[in-house]
């Protein structure tokens, strides 16, 4: 029993503790931990992979997406809330559970005993090859040995059983490895095509070369477990706490399931921070007046970085567009002024206002256009979602729909067909929306000098942090 | 505003689709139910210029034409496609993109659709 105890470390059957396996050798084969493993992976397969779920998505790990397709049964990779709960808990019933099973099964063969008192069953095990039949008995005139003789005789056929016994043990743990490989691979394919189609996935690995576990997964993952259930069903959630443990998890080559928008919320919410941080470091530089060359670069990393947030809101457009035009993602104030999911390309340059000057006449002619042509765009988009808006009005509120009508469904369902296809395009116009802010961003980049798109970077980004602040000192307001 | 399409004598698709982007300064080919080719209308209506607009769903043959404009720009929305000055542009995109880093306006003056 001891020995057992010792040779798993954690006293809760983890579900990944068969990671530790993969990377030990014969030599190292310990059959208390083989049967552990039988059950690590009966538990694997009840694992999150294949849990029932409503709409739950796959987390994304900032930058590193695939791009996606649409529609898989997300109802058979992830769970949502109670979902991940039920399974929490299920695996650890069922650990415990099993965990009773292990040493029941191991006081009924009695086996650990002899492990214990053999120290090198291995030893005689060659020997038993070499020598001896398996299960012979060997012959001897008893009358010419002592006691203790019979003693070691006993005590070598106990080994030789042993041995045989660990053989076998050995072999079947072989065979549970190949089908436990082989589902590993059934469940990266699953995994494949549920990324294809719209579903985040947070893993330290690149490429998508599949699952691959280290050893120290069991701990990190029992946390997470736990800490996730209680996150979920407590209906709070510490976006960028949680950002940070999925990049823990991430590094230790483990995956991370949630859902696309709150998984963009948290990728937004870490490419906040990180734009903070630039547009500091674009500060200082400015302050301490720099020459243009160190500057340029400051600027770049704020452009380059902007490209990032663009990836973002594309691959959290194609997920769930409906989120993204919500402008949860966003404080109170800055929602209120969103148009299609994001800041108006037309302000951008309000907002730029006079900090530009001096301007060449170029420049400024350069801004004049841009200003002219950043605003018919916003209006051409802004007409084509209003025709949108009432071509569903009218689709939804078709006559062949009404009370009056006698319930004819293929008119019903022709009409939430058409319904559907203008949704679909409400995708395109949240795209077209960013694919505008991001390039007017950058021809504004384009026309001005290195110290002028320095310090309209910086206005533009003290303008939505303003914006922020205004948000929180509104919900903070005292009410009478 | 919206010409009519002439009646083409079983001319190849592509062939009557130059044939048409040719005949205005700025064609757009459109559905007359998408939106985005709406957009794209009230783009260059707001910008002062007149396009010739092909409604495909009330062709005859605009199933072809459709496919034809689907090959050509390689990807699964055929409308709307612009094209300025017989030369083909693009879909939305590409047109906003244009507008915005300034190449647009000088295009369109080129076909003679913008007097300025």
């Amino acid at each position: 029993m001891q020995s057992f105890k010792a040779a798993a470390p954690h006293t809760t059957p983890d579900m990944f503790c068969h990671s530790s396996f993969f990377l030990r050798g014969d030599d190292d084969f310990n059959p208390a931990n083989a049967f552990h493993h039988d059950d690590s992976v009966d538990l694997s397969s009840s694992s999150i992979f294949s849990l029932k779920s409503s709409n739950v998505d796959v987390v994304g790990n900032s930058l590193h997406y695939d791009a996606f397709n649409t529609g898989i049964r997300a109802a058979e990779i992830v769970s949502s809330g109670t979902g991940c709960l039920d399974t929490g808990q299920f695996m650890y019933q069922k650990g415990t559970t099993l965990g009773n099973g292990h040493i029941e099964n191991w006081g009924d063969s009695g086996l650990a005993d002899n492990s214990q008192q053999t120290d090198s069953s291995t030893d005689v095990d060659t020997d038993d090859k070499n020598q001896l039949q398996h299960g012979a008995i060997i012959t001897v005139d008893q009358s010419k040995l002592k006691t203790g003789d019979q003693k070691t005789l006993r005590r070598l056929a106990q080994n030789r059983e042993a041995a045989r016994k660990s053989r076998l043990r050995k072999k079947a743990y072989v065979q549970q490895l190949e089908s436990s490989r082989l589902r590993l691979t059934q469940l990266e394919q699953e995994l494949q095509k549920a990324r294809q189609q719209g579903i985040f996935i947070a893993s330290g690995l690149s490429g998508g070369h599949g699952l691959s576990v280290s050893g120290n997964g069991e701990e990190v993952f029992d946390t997470v477990l736990g800490v996730c259930s209680w996150c979920l069903t407590s209906f709070f959630f510490f976006r960028s706490f949680l950002y940070k443990l999925s990049q823990m998890i991430s590094s230790h080559g483990l995956m991370v399931i949630l859902p696309a928008a709150l998984a963009f919320d948290m990728d937004y919410a870490h490419w906040l921070n990180e734009h903070q941080r630039l547009i500091n470091d674009l500060r200082s530089g400015l302050n301490s007046h720099l020459g243009d060359g160190e500057l340029r670069i400051l600027v770049e990393s704020v452009m380059a970085h902007y490209d990032e947030v663009f990836k973002l809101k594309n691959i959290g457009v194609k997920a769930d567009a409906f989120h993204m035009l919500s402008g949860m993602w966003k404080t109170p104030a800055e929602r209120c002024f969103m148009w299609l999911g994001g800041f108006r390309s037309s302000e951008l340059l309000k907002i730029l206002g006079n900090h530009l000057e001096p301007l060449t006449d170029q420049q400024l002619m350069g801004i004049c256009n841009l200003q002219q042509s950043s605003q018919q765009a916003e209006d051409a988009l802004s007409q084509g979602m209003e025709a949108l808006q009432q071509a569903l009005v009218y689709t939804l509120s078709s006559a062949c729909l009404g009370p009056t009508a006698s319930g004819n469904v293929a008119d019903y369902m022709s009409q939430m067909a058409i319904a559907m296809s203008k949704l679909a395009t409400l995708e395109n116009f949240l795209h077209q929306a960013d694919l505008l802010r991001h390039q007017t961003l950058q021809q504004m980049h384009r026309i001005l000098t290195t110290r002028q798109a320095a310090r309209a970077l910086l206005v533009f980004s003290d303008y939505n942090s303003r914006l922020r602040a205004l948000s929180s000192l509104w919900l903070a307001r005292p009410r009478h | 505003m919206y010409s009519y399409m002439g009646m083409g004598m079983g001319s190849d698709p592509m062939e009557r689709l130059v044939k048409l982007a040719s005949e205005s300064a700025v064609v757009i080919f459109s559905v007359s139910s998408c939106c985005m080719c709406h957009a794209v209308k009230r783009l260059f209506c707001g910008m002062g210029v007149n396009p010739a607009v092909y409604e495909l769903d009330q062709d005859p043959r605009g199933k072809e034409l459709e496919r034809a404009l689907m090959r050509l720009l390689g990807n699964s929305q055929a409308v709307p496609v612009v094209f300025i000055g017989g030369k083909l542009i693009g879909s939305m995109d590409r047109v906003m993109a244009s507008h915005i880093n300034g190449t647009l306006v000088p295009l369109l003056k080129e076909a003679g659709a913008l007097w300025l």
